[in-house]
């Protein structure tokens, strides 16, 4: 009677633990083939001059970033963390000092009269 | 451990005690990502290097002349594989079966050891056959320090996944073990997310 309710208990944690983890292999396939196809589409729209200036530039940053939540959505699985979401917070502060230290940088150079 | 758990099904401090096992073991994980984050750092100050000296060639070669497309796109897909096969090893673990993990980490570490061939006969072609070292001009010192971290990040996840891999052949899957599992897989993808950025900014935006 006690060892009967204690046994679904444990079998909804594991279920539960399972799900946070670790995805399925339909969330890893579709992972790739997003990623792969956002590595073609650079590509092909670069190496063969269908966009030029500005425009490549936002097809190369826009794929890029697309790729990077690929990653961090199917394979690192950051919605399935569990809250209070360090991690996704953790993340949030290092993007903050790497654009503070890139965006920084272009623009400390670009306005750099000693260096031209 | 899970049948330990099992047979002591009826007390409720063993389930408290493997609950706090747990949660040591993703405080763990999250330790982990921190160290992640700190490295993102790392490669943001790289990053930020390579920008705003990637045009200064000092009259040496420029990054449309040295880089050769082909191996780079090679290496490319060779990497974003190995993402996935890191994480179908993953899920061979979740499904218990140690031969599939072990398998899928091997696939997993050949595709990095390819990846790590074909950037070194990259560098040395560069160096031997265009002349184009470390100290040539500050565009070359920025690309190879941070193509280079990268590589250096590569060589030693190949080396901690070897590792793994003995540790896993004798202890199979244990709480430990999982974790390490777990763990390798994230630096994995993440080194892939680097990737996308080196390749989009140094050599998309080098051949453009």
């Amino acid at each position: 009677m006690a060892h009967q309710p204690n046994g679904t208990h444990g079998a909804g944690g594991h279920g539960h633990s399972e799900h946070k983890g670790h995805g399925s292999f339909k969330s890893y396939l579709i992972g790739f083939l997003l990623s792969i196809v956002l590595t073609i589409i650079p590509l092909v729209a670069i190496l063969n001059d269908l966009v030029e200036g500005n425009a490549a530039m936002a097809v190369l940053l826009i794929t890029a970033v697309l790729q990077f939540l690929v990653q961090l959505l199917f394979f690192m699985h950051l919605r399935e963390e569990d809250k209070p979401r360090y991690n996704l917070m953790t993340l949030i502060f290092g993007l903050v000092i790497v654009v503070t230290i890139v965006a920084g940088s272009i623009w400390i150079m670009t306005n750099n009269t000693v260096a031209h | 451990m899970e049948a330990a758990h099992a047979d002591a099904g009826g007390h409720s401090a063993a389930g408290g005690s493997h609950d706090e096992h747990e949660d040591h073991e993703s405080l763990k994980t999250f330790g982990f990502w921190i160290f992640l984050i700190t490295d993102c750092i790392l490669f943001g100050t790289l990053f930020a290097t390579y920008i705003v000296l990637r045009g200064n060639t000092n009259g040496g070669p420029t990054a449309e002349e040295l880089f050769q497309m082909p191996g780079i796109i090679a290496s490319t897909f060779i990497l974003l594989t190995s993402s996935f096969t890191s994480g179908l090893a993953v899920l061979a673990m979740n499904r218990g079966s140690v031969k599939g993990l072990i398998g899928w980490l091997i696939v997993t570490a050949l595709l990095g050891a390819s990846f790590i061939t074909l950037e070194i006969t990259e560098f040395v072609h560069m160096v031997q056959a265009e002349n184009a070292t470390i100290g040539t001009s500050a565009f070359l010192s920025a690309f190879y320090t941070l193509v280079g971290t990268h590589g250096l990040h590569v060589s030693l996840g190949l080396v901690w996944m070897i590792g793994l891999m003995i540790q896993l052949s004798r202890h199979g899957i244990t709480t430990v073990t999982k974790r390490k599992v777990n763990v390798i897989s994230l630096y994995w993808h993440f080194l892939d997310v680097v990737w996308i950025f080196v390749f989009t900014i140094v050599y998309m935006m080098g051949v453009m």
